[in-house]
């Protein structure tokens, strides 16, 4: 079962802030949701492969090609932050 | 009346110049501006863009060049980009972002002279069944107000049953086509995975996601599936398969159809009125010259735990892109780059997305891979294994599309798991990558039940043919909600 200490680890792994206020109930929720889930140990998969694509396809290759334009300007132009083509973000070296 | 028209009758009425593409769109315009303060079932109309689409689509229809969908309004489901128009996902986090670009269904429907009306509500990144998770706030059933429209595609429901639009797009992860299209009496498919491309289309999934189309009718799916199937190189997951004619096939008698009718899809999770619902449905095919047949899908109680670790997983390795810096949302006044991406995740997805976040980092977290992810991709493979296995014996199979009808905004907010039990029938297709639709096969209490038909990949030609001749025979998806049919809406 998921504990406290699980719940923050993990919420800072994920960069997702939890108050103290929260973490009762979020453990509980995340708690009840994971004792769902184990019900899967139950299962035999003794020599079942696992499953990624539905269609038990792979990735296609395709030729080594430049086939996207230079876009720089307007996806910029989405950043929240940006200056000389570059996006901006608070400063990580003092 | 135009809004009470099929997509079909507006495609004739425009061939014939009973009405015109500009008409047609600030009628559906209009209805919006009217109604959808009471369903929010939109979260951008675009009326101006619409307008000029429209203009456009005459005038390609005076120039000799228009096909059967050209001037043709619809609703795109806010999770596919659009070029120059907010594609937010009900999300805060891209409350702001203008698309610089369309998805594929986009520019195929644009192509085919499509008018988009605008942008509909959904749940927050398509995580929920029941349209409350939205950062625009939840959206309401026209059966009935105080009800939800189910989820994730509810905007896209209640605009077609509200007929605000005359058909919408939705995407499926876990059932968010199917489901709404049940709770709000509509036609809804979701297709083979690979076969609608999901490039341009927000990733929630992306094992499990796919686009399809939310409709009155099985004719009409079939009209809008023809323009969003097919082959794209954008997508790497993208099949390329030859897209047969949907229409063609919509009229082959149903004669020695052999239906699979799964004991696990009527268990006790299953609402006793929804289940006479949906016999009365089977024995509907029946009639029609199908034989139902007995089958078991023997892990259908292991496709809920599973999914609830794959989609999570994936979710959260997706959700990783929104960090504050290129697009989207970003908090206030920053103290460094850990608080950005911190602060910026915490406040701009609301708790559902949040959890589902949570649970995936937890299960692909060190140590945790083999338990979790592994275990639940073994699952995944006895999961399509039982469809393959029955699908030996029977051509589609046939259940509920939801435990039951429409339930009241708030009834099962409370328990994350309550509200995922709601797609314990939607989910092991998504699992299997099959085609499924939901059509309206009765009401209950006033509400509307879906009928869930399954077929193995790339059969919805024969999915669409079924889900057609049943409509020759019924008339459950003509009923409307009361205001609608009324007039008052």
């Amino acid at each position: 079962m998921i504990d406290r200490q699980t719940v923050s680890r993990v919420a800072e792994l994920a960069r997702i802030r939890v108050t103290e206020d929260e973490i009762p109930e979020l453990t509980q929720r995340l708690g009840n949701i994971l004792a769902m889930v184990d019900t899967l140990q139950a299962a035999d998969t003794r020599d079942i492969a696992p499953l990624s694509n539905p269609l038990d396809a792979t990735q296609r290759l395709r030729a080594d090609a430049v086939t996207e334009p230079n876009q720089r300007d307007t996806l910029l132009a989405l950043a929240p932050a940006s200056d000389q083509g570059l996006f901006l973000v608070p400063r990580v070296i003092e | 009346m135009l809004h009470l028209k099929t997509l079909r009758e507006l495609s004739n009425g425009l061939a014939q110049g009973d009405f015109s593409a500009e008409e047609l769109t600030r009628h559906f315009l209009a209805r919006i501006e009217r109604l959808n303060p009471a369903y929010n079932a939109f979260i951008t109309v675009t009326a101006e863009q619409a307008i000029a689409q429209a203009r456009a689509a005459d005038q390609a229809r005076r120039d000799g060049k228009a096909g059967a969908l050209t001037g043709i309004p619809l609703a795109q489901k806010d999770i596919f980009c659009t070029e120059g128009v907010r594609t937010s996902c009900a999300s805060r986090m891209l409350d702001n972002f203008i698309a610089p670009y369309n998805a594929t269904v986009v520019s195929r429907l644009n192509e085919a002279g499509m008018v988009m009306l605008g942008k509909t509500n959904m749940d927050e990144f398509a995580m929920g069944s029941s349209n409350e998770t939205s950062w625009y706030g939840p959206v309401r059933n026209p059966w009935n107000t105080d009800c939800v429209p189910g989820g994730s595609s509810g905007g896209s429901a209640a605009a077609v049953a509200g007929r605000l639009a005359p058909a919408a797009t939705g995407t499926d992860t876990g059932g968010s086509i199917r489901q709404p299209a049940a709770l709000c009496g509509l036609t809804g498919l979701k297709p083979t995975y690979g076969r609608v491309s999901r490039w341009g289309m927000i990733a929630f999934a992306s094992s499990l996601d796919q686009a399809g189309p939310m409709t009155q009718t099985a004719e009409d799916a079939a009209l809008l599936l023809q323009a969003m199937a097919g082959f794209d190189e954008k997508d790497s997951t993208s099949m390329d398969e030859p897209v047969p004619d949907y229409a063609a096939t919509l009229n082959a008698p149903l004669t020695g159809l052999r239906v699979g009718v799964p004991a696990e899809y009527f268990s006790a999770g299953l609402d006793a009125a929804t289940g006479a619902a949906v016999h009365a449905g089977l024995k509907q095919l029946e009639t029609l010259g199908a034989t139902l047949v007995d089958i078991s899908l023997p892990h259908t109680e292991l496709a809920v735990p599973a999914y609830y670790v794959i989609a999570p997983a994936e979710c959260s390795a997706n959700l990783a892109r929104f960090d504050g810096v290129r697009y989207g949302y970003r908090c206030e006044n920053p103290e460094d780059l850990h608080d950005l991406y911190t602060r910026t995740r915490s406040e701009g997805f609301g708790p559902e997305v949040k959890r589902r976040i949570l649970v995936g980092t937890y299960a692909l977290s060190a140590g945790f891979y083999d338990a979790y992810y592994r275990k639940a991709q073994q699952v995944r493979r006895l999961i399509r294994n039982d469809f393959s296995d029955a699908f030996a014996s029977v051509d589609v199979i046939a259940g509920p599309a939801s435990p039951s009808p429409a339930f009241k905004l708030g009834e099962k907010t409370a328990d994350p798991v309550v509200m995922y039990l709601e797609d314990a029938y939607t989910i092991p297709t998504n699992l299997a990558g099959l085609p499924a639709l939901s059509i309206s096969a009765g009401l209950v209490n006033g509400k509307p039940v879906g009928l869930q038909l399954i077929g193995p990949h790339f059969s919805e030609a024969k999915l669409l043919n079924v889900a057609h001749q049943f409509q020759q025979a019924t008339d459950w998806h003509t009923q409307m909600p009361a205001a609608v049919a009324g007039g008052d809406a």
